[in-house]
């Protein structure tokens, strides 16, 4: 895994400044496009009584995410230490296997191209992936 | 052989009937080039990929974006068969360009998000779903002739 260089952190807050009024619904259309693209992943949210994309829980779902990446973005230059107590979360509570961010990472890009396709231009696609993956790999730190 | 819905057979027609291919395809290329540079390797003759702007604006990375979303028509055409539609093109891929197969899936993920930009709502999470699924039976078919 890169690092993140600092053409990539700038661009990252240049972007989120941008999109992060819209936060819950990002959240909420990425986490609905997961359960609807990536079927697997609803096994988290079996405590859910209504598993299906647009329930309340799944739009809740998204707003905690996505304030999950708000947060990173504030963290940017140490996200081991800054994600620390969401990475123990992760690790020892929900016990969500890592490839799964992946998943979640790339809805997250797809609903980017869906509300921005004028501002995700490729440059934009290539830092944010770099640091949706690095929000990953912070947030697996404490898995073993 | 792969089970398509009937929805995820309309679904494909209508996607690529209504992309402008000369659109669509440059700009999935590009990204690929942009967002995962390593991709570069295999076109060390198009000449200058300095940066995005640089590989956005060069002929032969939108003509040769343009000839590969064409080659998805086939297996538009023949969803039924997409296995031995590609086979010779597999062999191609192999043999002659010796393209990493791992990099089918990274062009598949840049296309999707230029066919979700051009879309828009329009490409909900069915349609995605039924996207990436096409997308998928022909990243598996382009590399099924490795050895």
């Amino acid at each position: 895994m890169t690092t993140l260089t600092a053409k990539d952190k700038q661009t990252v807050k240049a972007f989120w400044a941008k999109v992060s009024g819209k936060s819950e619904d990002i959240g909420a259309a990425a986490v609905a496009r997961m359960l609807v693209v990536y079927p697997q992943t609803k096994t988290y949210f079996s405590h859910w009584q209504d598993q299906s994309p647009n329930s309340p829980a799944a739009r809740k779902h998204g707003k905690t995410v996505m304030m999950g990446v708000g947060d990173a973005v504030t963290k940017i230059d140490d996200l081991k230490e800054g994600l620390k107590e969401l990475s123990e979360l992760h690790a020892f509570i929900l016990r969500v296997d890592p490839a799964n961010f992946k998943i979640l990472s790339h809805n997250i890009l797809v609903v980017m191209a869906v509300m921005f396709p004028t501002d995700f231009t490729p440059d934009v696609h290539v830092s944010l992936d770099k640091f949706l993956a690095a929000v990953s790999l912070a947030l697996a730190e404490k898995y073993r | 052989m792969v089970e398509w819905t009937d929805f995820e057979r309309d679904t494909i027609q209508d996607i690529f009937s209504r992309i402008e291919y000369d659109v669509v395809g440059p700009a999935a290329l590009a990204r690929c080039l942009v967002v995962y540079p390593w991709t570069q390797r295999y076109f060390g003759g198009f000449g200058n990929l300095y940066n995005a702007a640089a590989i956005k604006g060069n002929p032969m990375v939108s003509k040769h974006g343009t000839t590969i979303l064409h080659g998805l028509d086939r297996a538009v055409k023949n969803m039924d068969d997409i296995k031995n539609t590609y086979a010779e093109l597999s062999v191609l891929h192999s043999e002659k360009l010796h393209v990493d197969p791992d990099n089918f899936k990274l062009l598949a993920d840049c296309l999707t998000i230029v066919v979700a930009a051009q879309l828009g709502n329009e490409f909900s999470g069915e349609v995605q779903a039924a996207f990436q699924k096409f997308l998928a039976v022909v990243v598996s078919s382009l590399g099924r002739q490795y050895h």
